[in-house]
């Protein structure tokens, strides 16, 4: 079976989603976590790695040494059912699904030297009549393991059985309904049938434990993932467990909340619908979600991030793993940076100002009219106002309408702020590298420059494309309307638009398809989760309409088209072209920067507290 | 100026009243027919309520005349309802479609002879109608070229609908027409040869004088063998005619090209309202046209049977209109029977359709062109 | 299951030309014309009713499938918890459901989710039932109005008053969100 080289958001079942539709009892739960990259090839790849020789159901197999079992397993291609197992956290062993059965290799027996071996030449394995864990148990050499042997399956109806013990019948309500690991595993693994007789516990629900976040005690299952992640990853130790046995709750530290900025990334890993997000609560179910792979503009860090839309609406945004830019995954404030995409007050129309008003047209007349304005002026009285959040293509297409008005006053608005020391870069535009590669010299440095020639009346024109010059730029009022032509390419209305002569409605960063370059050089791709509302298109299109209306030539068509001619002339693209990035994205331009979060990570694997 | 004005008058009202009242009032009536004869074939009762809606002029029942008006009612229906044109059609050709399958219908009926002749008194002489609208002496010939350029319609309407169940649709009936044409046209040559005319007018007249082309006994000639030797082929022709016209007309159980579980509608699924009911009213006329020609051809036409006409009056106008009475009832047996042999019989498989008229039908009329030469040289 | 082969029967020429098969469904078809057609003028015939005189709806058996429609419980809640899966499973997608949140004072607030908005459009219905199948909470069944009607396509579309409206009250179902239980 052909797998995705890339994972999604690690609890959300890879599968379709819909809780009816599981036909097969094995290989349904694709598991994110399971990747098996490259199976047990990677002796090929680092010999320098001491390996062992492993029986995984009756296949001698060869593993590095002192991988975790149920990695082990993963590349063996075994689907091995956890809950409290998650690469990037540790492993405290506490929810028992992920046993297995397992056996050392026996010793020579009294006044032999050798074992007794199997017809592969190893020692006969021993097997131990107790089930282990693998998430919390490493390989050995000689090591046997049955994954689908009748004690396993016994003991994983045993341990679902338990958890279902007082878990409520809530899946018609529960918003994890369909990526529900419980409900999966109960129907691959589980008995099916309820013998529990006695009034189950009863837990606080629907409880508000932070700005984002709502606890349902009584579905949560205590695999405490949720608390790990916020001592180990947020560190912020919010989360804790308190009572014993069945009337075990999961709950904040008195006094505290789980608000901080990474708290919806608990919403993704916990198994159940014990944690849920309050913005996507109760919106929409989540098999009619469309999954588009994408990339967050946020900040420059760009999370790979996965966009849930169903018939043109976005629902929620998850991240998608990617261990060289966010690992798992991905900021608050990032994730919930959508709801505008929706909102009434994205343009749909292209307007001309007529008078003190600005009227709705056709885009053929409003490409026309920005022509005939710019037409009678020279270069120097044109500025090209970009914006770090435009994808490379839009930034050559716009590059290429200034190289039609002659014009040399360049520049991208910077958008600063503070970096936090997990993902979130100081950076806030998502394109600054791109823009420093294909559209100006050093963004944001002639800025300050252009406004002057403004005030000053040296410059006549300008076209600001996706920036809000009142606001980043800190361009006053006075000195925008002295403009003989302001042409504003926006996505939603504001005060700019109010003022300039021509207004053109464009997309928003899920509308389109397009590269970006993070802040640690590495080439990136959105991609279309849905339609621009109304009358509004495609940024590269615009800008290829109106540069082809200056000039009369151009024969793009396609944004992969604009990809290949960028290629072409820019010497760092060269080869490439927007279906080559891919998911995951490539490493193109040289950086220096560390990502703490990554780094910290990275040092957890190799002290062998993750896997990684 | 008088001869001139005379015919066109005549002419004019012939192409209204047969064209527009005759074909088109028939049409609805055998869509009604269809309703009802299926419904009694399947034990059911039929559409057997739209008449005159007394209650709501203040009176106590409707009366519902077995529900005749119901064709009006359908009419209406069809007008007012909703005209949906999809948006990724190609409009030209989508608007054009219906009136191309409509037309060529309309038009083949030109040459059907519905009745002998009046003779009427006008300005003072005697002048005689020939009950046909274009007494032309290539009839048959006229009828395929005409008939035959429906196809375009129904191609026209599957390509510019732009959708696959149309599309699918308009393939099949193409390759079914071609293919069946062959056997349609090879099976009159038969007939062609023993009547050694193509002028429809005159092949009535004859069957009229001497008989039937199926019944080949007039009162006046008496029993002739050679003719009934020649019922041989004349019979298998009539056969071989009448499939091959079910099939150029669709019609089950060779409707693939709209059969219902496969394609939705065939290549009208697109279509609406009263561009839908102009393909139902092609269809249906295509049907009456066809019963018209092998009624003309075979049945003959609008004489009586047995040679009886020949003791009739010619011309005058109650003989005339008794023609054209007996060539509409003749027309309408025709019809209730192609109703009847459709609720009778299961459409068949596309591959079966095509080996029925490539490898027996074709090779069928051909073998009976020759036994007809055959019988016919032996005769003389 | 056992496959069994079966051998084509070997048909003879009569019945290879067909023409025989067809006379004989000919006269078959004729037969009950006729039949039917002297029933029709006798006034009797055998299987019809002359509808709207004439009607069923004594008759109509319990698992009749009419129009959808949203049930409330004897206690007064609305069953449905817009858990969406009727939503998914119709198949010609006639239903169009907004899910909402109970506020935390309702007698049910326990349940949390409640349809916001519920419609049904009764062009698409096709009357299937698997609305009824899929729903986990005994929320919508497939009641005994089959004389939808509308004259306008906004008219045919159900909303939540109308569903609950035509559901009605409906007792002594399953009560899971009681606490006893
Ligand atoms: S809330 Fe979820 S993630 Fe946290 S312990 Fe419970 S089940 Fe695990
Ligand atoms: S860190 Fe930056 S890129 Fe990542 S989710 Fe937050 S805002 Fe988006
Ligand atoms: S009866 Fe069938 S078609 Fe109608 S709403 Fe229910 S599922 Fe949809
Ligand atoms: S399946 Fe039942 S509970 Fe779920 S939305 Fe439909 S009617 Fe409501
Ligand atoms: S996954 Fe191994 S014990 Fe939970």
């Amino acid at each position: 079976m052909a797998r995705r080289p890339l994972v999604k958001n690690f609890t959300k079942g890879a599968c379709c989603g819909h809780p009816s539709f599981h036909i097969e009892p094995l290989g349904i739960f694709p598991d994110p976590m399971s990747e098996p990259t490259v199976a047990p090839a990677a002796t090929d790849a680092k010999p320098s790695v001491e390996m062992v020789n492993v029986q995984v159901d009756g296949v001698w197999m060869k593993f590095p040494k002192g991988m975790r079992m149920i990695k082990a397993l993963e590349e063996a291609a075994k689907v091995i059912p956890h809950y409290c197992y998650h690469p990037k956290l540790s492993s405290p062993g506490n929810c028992r699904m992920c046993l297995v059965e397992m056996g050392m290799p026996s010793r020579p027996a009294p006044g032999q030297s050798e074992p007794e071996k199997d017809e592969h030449g190893f020692a006969k394995i021993q097997w131990i009549p107790r089930p282990a864990i693998s998430c919390a148990n490493t390989i050995s050499e000689g090591m046997g393991i049955r994954t689908a042997s009748t004690m396993v399956e016994e003991v994983r109806k045993g341990v679902m059985e338990f958890l279902l013990i007082n878990h409520p019948l809530d899946c018609p309500i529960c918003d994890q309904a369909g990526e529900c690991r419980l409900q999966e595993f109960s129907v691959g693994f589980g008995r099916g049938q309820s013998r529990f007789q006695d009034e189950k516990v009863h837990k606080p629900k629907n409880q508000d434990i932070g700005a984002r976040i709502v606890l349902d005690d009584e579905r949560c299952i205590m695999c405490s993932r949720c608390v790990r992640f916020s001592s180990e990853i947020a560190d912020e130790d919010v989360l804790g467990f308190t009572e014993r046995g069945s009337q075990t709750v999961l709950t904040t530290h008195p006094g505290q909340r789980l608000d901080h900025n990474y708290s919806l990334n608990t919403v993704d890993i916990c198994p159940v619908g014990a944690l849920t997000s309050k913005d996507f609560r109760f919106q929409m179910r989540v098999w009619f979600l469309k999954e588009t792979p994408s990339v967050c503009t946020g900040c420059a860090r760009g999370c790979n991030t996965e966009i849930g839309s169903r018939e043109g609406v976005i629902y929620r945004q998850t991240p998608r793993q990617n261990d060289d830019v966010n690992s798992t995954w991905m900021c608050d404030q990032g994730r919930l940076d959508f709801h505008w995409v929706n909102s009434d007050r994205r343009l749909i129309d292209p307007m001309l100002k007529d008078g003190a008003h600005h009227r709705t047209t056709t885009w053929p007349q409003a490409v026309s009219a920005v022509a005939d304005k710019l037409r009678g002026l020279r270069g120097d009285q044109i500025a090209i106002i970009g914006s770090g959040r435009m994808t490379n293509e839009e930034l050559f297409m716009l590059k290429k309408l200034a190289a039609a008005l002659k014009t040399e006053s360049l520049d991208i608005v910077p958008r600063t702020g503070a970096a936090d020391n997990y993902l979130v870069s100081a950076d806030r535009n998502p394109n600054t590298a791109g823009a420093g590669l294909i559209f100006c010299d050093r963004p944001g440095s002639t800025l300050a420059t252009i406004r002057q020639k403004v005030a000053s009346g040296e410059i006549k024109a300008v076209i600001a494309w996706r920036e809000n010059l009142l606001e980043q730029a800190g361009f006053t009022v006075e000195e925008l309307s002295q403009l003989e032509v302001l042409v504003a390419a926006h996505v939603m209305a504001n005060a700019m638009a109010e003022l300039a002569h021509v207004v053109l409605p464009t997309a928003a960063w899920s509308e389109k398809r397009g590269s970006m370059i993070n802040a640690t050089g590495r080439l990136q791709r959105l991609n279309k989760a849905s339609e621009p509302p109304g009358n509004a298109r495609d940024d590269w299109e615009v800008l290829r309409d109106l540069t082809q209306a200056l000039t009369g030539t151009n024969g793009l068509y396609l944004v992969e088209d604009v990809f290949k001619s960028m290629a072409t002339e820019i010497p760092e693209l060269g080869g490439l072209s927007l279906g080559k990035i891919g998911e995951a994205g490539l490493p193109l331009l040289p950086s220096s920067e560390v990502i703490p979060l990554l780094h910290r990570e990275a040092d957890r694997k190799t002290r062998g507290i993750i896997v990684g | 100026m008088d001869w001139l004005s005379f015919t066109l008058i005549t002419t004019l009202i012939k192409i209204v009243g047969l064209c527009f009242v005759a074909i088109l009032g028939l049409v609805s009536y055998t869509v009604y027919a269809e309703r009802r004869v299926s419904a009694i074939i399947q034990d059911r009762v039929g559409p057997n309520r739209v008449g005159l809606p007394l209650t709501l002029l203040g009176f106590k029942k409707d009366v519902s005349f077995l529900g005749l008006f119901q064709p009006l009612a359908d009419g209406i229906k069809f007008i007012l309802k909703e005209d949906f044109t999809p948006a990724h059609v190609k409009k030209f050709y989508f608007w054009l479609a219906p009136a191309l399958c409509l037309v060529p219908a309309l038009l083949t009926c030109a040459v059907l002879p519905f009745g002998s002749s009046i003779t009427i008194p006008w300005n003072g002489s005697e002048r005689t109608i020939p009950l046909v609208i274009a007494n032309l002496n290539v009839g048959p010939l006229f009828v395929f070229a005409i008939a035959s350029l429906g196809v375009y319609g129904i191609v026209l309407a599957g390509w510019s609908s732009n959708s696959k169940y149309p599309f699918f649709g308009s393939v099949r009936s193409t390759s079914q027409m071609i293919s069946y044409e062959i056997s349609l046209g090879l099976s009159l040559v038969p007939v062609l040869l023993v009547m050694g005319e193509l002028n429809l007018v005159t092949i009535s007249q004859q069957q009229s004088e001497h008989g039937w082309n199926l019944l080949p006994y007039s009162l006046r000639d008496g029993f002739d063998l050679n003719r009934w030797l020649l019922l041989i082929p004349l019979g298998l022709a009539f056969v071989t005619f009448v499939i091959a016209m079910f099939a150029e007309t669709n019609r089950l159980p060779f409707d693939l090209p709209e059969c219902e579980t496969e394609l939705v509608g065939g290549y009208h699924t697109e279509y609406s309202s009263m561009k839908f009911a102009l393909f139902f009213m092609g269809e249906y006329a295509a049907m009456i046209v066809g019963s018209g020609i092998t009624v003309t051809l075979f049945l003959g036409g609008w004489s009586l049977p047995l040679g009886l006409d020949n003791y009739l009056p010619k011309g005058t106008v109650w003989v005339g209109l008794l023609h054209t009475a007996v060539f509409f009832s003749k027309l309408i047996a025709f019809l209730i029977f192609f109703i009847w042999v459709r609720w009778t019989l299961p459409r068949f498989r596309y591959d079966q359709l095509m080996r029925l008229g490539w490898i027996w039908m074709f090779e069928i009329c051909l073998a009976n062109v020759l036994l007809t030469a055959g019988i016919l040289w032996y005769i003389s | 299951m056992a496959t069994k082969l079966l051998k084509r029967p070997k048909l003879t020429f009569g019945e290879k030309i067909y023409l025989p098969a067809i006379a004989k469904g000919l006269i078959i078809t004729l037969g009950h014309a006729v039949r039917t057609f002297l029933q029709i003028n006798a006034k009797k015939p055998k299987f019809t009713m002359e509808y709207p005189e004439e009607k069923w709806d004594a008759q109509l058996p319990d698992y009749y499938r009419g129009a959808p429609a949203l049930v409330t419980d004897e206690h007064g809640r609305e069953r449905c918890v817009s858990c969406q899966l009727c939503e998914f499973i119709c198949p010609p997608r006639a239903i169009t459901i907004t899910p909402g949140e109970l506020p935390k004072d309702d007698a049910f607030a326990k349940v949390e989710k409640a349809p916001r908005e519920f419609k049904i459009d009764m062009i698409r219905c096709i009357y299937c039932g698997m609305c009824e199948e899929v729903c986990p909470e005994q929320a919508i069944f497939l009641r005994k109005d089959y004389a939808i009607t509308g004259t306008s396509r906004a008219e045919m579309v159900h909303d939540k008053t109308r569903l609950y409206e035509i559901g009605g009250i409906r007792t002594g179902l399953v009560n899971k969100w009681n606490d006893l239980k």
